[in-house]
C-alpha cells in the first residue's frame, strides 16, 4: 500500500498565465471596469450604515471583521501555500490582547497595533516548526494550536489577566465628540477604515518583490530556493503577517462584540475561516470579503429555513456553492469576466491580479 | 509502578477506540489520497442505522451485517454522486465539501433520532477482562476485532487481485489506467470499504461513549492524530499510533500537574507534533521522494 505523496492538503498550482501581451485598449477598459467596481463597492459601504437598522450595521461590521480574518488566512494559504487550521487561535490572541489592554484603560484604537504586533510575533515563532511540516501534518500541528487556545485562556495561573472562564466584558466605545453618529455606526466606519487600510496593505504586499517571492514558494518551493529566495525566512514571515491580519481582526471583533471568553474561539471558528476562504476564492483579496459575507449570513439563513435541520441545509448550500463555483466566488467572477466581450483578450492577464 | 501499569492499561482500552478509527482513516487515505473529515459522522450515521434496526427487532448480528453492507453501498454512492463530479476541483474545495457532508450527517441524525444519548448493546459483555477492573471484555473484544480487521485488510491488499488493483490505482493512476484498471471504480470501492470499516468502528465505539449525533467528533480527532502519528501510509502504524495516543493522553492526564481532562488532548497533540518534527512522515510512514 502506498500513497504517492503526503500532499493531502497541498494547494493546486494555478494555471499558467498565457504569455500573449495584452491588447492595450482592452486592458485599459478592463482596469477601468475594475476600478469602477471598487469605487462602487466603497461608496455603497460608506452609505450603508445610514440606510439600515442598527442591528444590520452591527452584522455588516462583523462581516468586515471576518473578511479581514479570512484575508489573513488567505495570505498564508492562498499566496504562500501553507495550510492552517489554527487561525482561530490568532484571532483569539488578538481579541484577548485588545480586551486586556482596554481593561487597563488603553484607548481602543491603540489596541489594534498592539494586537497585531503580539500576533505577528506568535505567528512568526509558530512558523518555525511549520517549516518542517507540510500538508496534512501542518494541518494537525495548527489544529493542536487551535484546540490548545481555549484551554490556555482558562489556565488558572493566568486568570488575573484573562478573567478565566468568565472572560472579559468591554464597554462599547463612543464616537468622538462632535461626530453625529451612534456608537454602532461609528464602529462600522472605524472598522471600514481599518479594513481599507489593511486591504491596501495586502494588495501592495502581494504585488511587491516580497509578494512575488511568497508566491514563488507556493508554486514551486524547490525552484524558488534555486532562484535564491530564502524560503525559510519568507515562510515564517508570511506566517507572522498572516497572524497579524487575523489578530487585528480579532481585536476589532472583541471591540465590536464587547466580550471575549475562552469559548468564543473554538476550533470551529478556524473551520469557518477555511470555508470563507474557499467560498470567497483561494488567493483572491476581494474574495476574502465575500467569504466574510458567507460565513456570517449563510448559517443564519439556514437557521431561518429550519431550526432542526439548519446544519443539513447549511451543508447542502455549501455543496451547491462548491459544485457551481469550484474555485470560489473569485474564480466564478473571473469566468464571467472572461465571457464579457470587451475584456476577453486581456482577462487572462488581468484576472490573475499579478501582471 | 502499580499506578503506571493501571494507567497504561486504561490508555490501551481507550486507545483501542482511536486505533479502530485510525484504521478507517488510513483506508480512505489510501484510496483517495486525502482525509475524509466526514468519516466520523458517516460512522455515527451507520451506527444509528444499526440501532434503528435493532429497535425494529432485528438481532444484533443481523443489524451489524446490514449496517456494514448499507454503509458500503452508501460510501460508494457518496463517491459516485458527490465527489466524482468535483474530483478535479482544488483540494481545498473538496475539503469544504467534506465539511458540508459532516454538517449534513450530523444535523440529519439529530433531527431523525434526536440528541438524547442512547445505549448500544455489545456482543462481548461488560464483565472485567482477566480480572482487571480497567479493561472490560468489550474493550478486549474491540481490540481483537480491530486487529482482525487489520489482518484481513493486509491479506486483501497483499493477496487479492482487487487489492493489488486498488493499490496500483492509488500509487499511480495513469499507469494503472493504462494496464486496464478502472481507477474511478477503485476509488469508489475505497470509499465503500472505508465507510464499512467506519461502521464497524462506530458500532464498537458506541457501547463505550454512548450513541448520540456528536459521539464521533472527539474520537475522529484522536483517530486522525493516531493515524498521522503512526504514518498515513501504514495501516499497522495507524493502529499502533491510535493505541499510543490513548496511552500518552492517559499518562499525561495522570502524571503532569495542571493537565486536567481538558488539557489532555492538547498535550497529546503537542507530543505528536514533536514526534513529527523528527519523523515528518509519521513513525511507520514511508518517506516519499518526489522528482523535481
Amino acid at each position: 500500500m502506498s500513497a504517492p505523496e503526503p500532499n493531502a492538503l497541498a494547494l493546486e498550482r494555478p494555471a499558467a498565465v498565457p504569455a500573449a501581451p495584452p491588447v492595450a485598449l482592452a486592458g485599459q477598459r478592463w482596469h477601468g471596469a475594475r476600478n469602477l467596481t471598487i469605487g462602487a463597492v466603497v461608496l455603497a459601504a460608506l452609505a450603508a450604515p445610514l440606510l439600515v437598522q442598527n442591528f444590520v450595521v452591527f452584522q455588516l461590521t462583523l462581516v468586515m471583521v471576518y473578511g479581514l480574518a479570512i484575508l489573513g488566512l488567505n495570505l498564508l494559504t492562498g499566496f504562500n501555500g501553507q495550510f492552517s487550521l489554527g487561525h482561530s487561535a490568532f484571532y483569539g490572541i488578538g481579541a484577548y490582547t485588545a480586551a486586556i489592554l482596554m481593561n487597563q484603560d488603553v484607548g481602543y484604537f491603540w489596541t489594534l497595533p498592539c494586537a497585531g504586533a503580539v500576533c505577528f510575533v506568535v505567528g512568526f515563532l509558530f512558523g518555525f516548526p511549520a517549516l518542517r511540516l507540510q500538508g496534512i501534518y501542518l494541518a494537525l500541528a495548527t489544529f493542536a494550536l487551535a484546540t490548545a487556545m481555549p484551554q490556555i485562556l482558562k489556565f488558572q495561573p493566568l486568570e488575573p489577566l484573562t478573567g478565566g472562564v468568565q472572560g472579559i466584558a468591554l464597554l462599547k466605545p463612543d464616537p468622538p465628540p462632535g461626530v453625529p453618529l451612534n456608537p454602532d455606526q461609528w464602529l462600522y466606519y472605524f472598522t471600514l477604515a481599518v479594513l481599507l487600510l489593511m486591504l491596501a496593505g495586502a494588495a501592495s504586499l502581494v504585488r511587491s518583490r516580497t509578494g512575488r517571492a511568497i508566491m514563488a514558494i507556493r508554486d514551486d518551493p524547490i525552484a524558488a530556493a534555486a532562484m535564491g529566495i530564502n524560503t525559510a525566512l519568507y515562510k515564517t514571515l508570511t506566517f507572522g503577517v498572516s497572524a497579524l491580519y487575523t489578530g487585528i481582526a480579532g481585536a476589532l471583533g472583541a471591540i465590536v462584540i464587547q466580550f471575549v471568553g475562552p469559548d468564543s474561539f473554538p476550533f470551529l471558528l478556524s473551520v469557518s475561516f477555511l470555508v470563507g476562504l474557499v467560498v470567497g476564492g483561494v488567493g483572491s483579496i476581494p474574495g476574502s470579503l465575500v467569504g466574510g459575507v458567507f460565513v456570517l449570513f449563510i448559517p443564519n439563513l439556514a437557521e431561518r429555513v429550519s431550526t432542526g435541520l439548519s446544519g443539513a441545509i447549511y451543508g447542502v448550500i455549501l455543496l451547491v456553492v462548491i459544485f457551481v463555483m469550484p474555485a470560489g466566488a473569485a474564480g466564478f467572477a473571473r469566468l464571467i469576466a472572461a465571457r464579457l466581450p470587451f475584456a476577453r483578450k486581456s482577462v487572462a492577464i488581468a484576472a490573475t491580479g499579478r501582471e | 509502578m502499580e499506578q503506571l501499569l493501571q494507567q497504561v492499561l486504561a490508555g490501551l482500552a481507550t486507545g483501542a477506540i482511536y486505533a479502530t478509527m485510525a484504521l478507517a482513516v488510513v483506508m480512505i487515505y489510501q484510496a483517495i489520497d486525502h482525509l475524509n473529515f466526514a468519516q466520523g459522522e458517516m460512522a455515527m450515521f451507520s451506527t444509528f442505522l444499526a440501532w434503528q434496526m435493532m429497535q425494529w427487532g432485528v438481532p444484533y448480528w443481523g443489524a451489524f451485517a446490514a449496517a456494514v453492507a448499507l454503509s458500503f453501498v452508501g460510501g460508494v454512492a457518496i463517491e459516485r454522486v458527490l465527489f466524482r463530479p468535483i474530483h478535479n476541483a482544488p483540494i481545498l474545495s473538496q475539503l469544504v465539501a467534506f465539511i458540508a457532508l459532516f454538517s449534513i450527517f450530523n444535523s440529519s441524525a439529530g433531527e431523525i433520532w434526536d440528541f438524547t444519548i442512547k445505549t448500544f448493546p455489545t456482543p462481548f459483555g461488560t464483565k472485567p477482562f482477566l480480572g482487571s477492573s480497567l479493561i472490560s471484555t468489550h474493550q478486549a473484544g474491540m481490540i481483537g476485532v480491530t486487529l482482525a480487521m487489520l489482518g484481513l485488510l493486509y491479506l486483501f491488499f497483499r493477496g487479492s487481485r482487487l487489492g493489488l488493483a486498488m493499490r496500483a490505482a492509488a500509487a499511480n493512476p495513469q499507469s494503472a489506467r493504462l494496464v486496464g484498471i478502472r481507477v474511478g471504480w477503485m476509488i469508489a470501492l475505497g470509499w465503500g470499504m472505508s465507510a464499512a470499516i467506519g461502521a464497524v468502528a462506530g458500532m464498537l465505539i458506541a457501547p463505550v461513549v454512548f450513541l448520540e449525533p456528536n459521539m464521533m467528533l472527539g474520537v475522529l480527532l484522536y483517530g486522525f492524530a493516531g493515524a498521522v502519528l503512526g504514518g498515513l501510509s501504514s495501516p499497522g502504524g495507524a493502529v499502533l499510533g491510535g493505541f499510543a495516543v490513548g496511552v500518552i493522553e492517559n499518562l499525561a492526564g495522570t502524571f503532569i500537574p495542571y493537565v486536567g481532562r481538558e488539557m489532555k488532548l492538547t498535550l497529546a497533540l503537542v507530543v505528536i507534533v514533536a514526534v513529527l518534527m523528527v519523523r515528518p512522515a509519521g513513525l511507520f510512514g514511508r518517506v516519499v521522494v518526489s522528482r523535481v
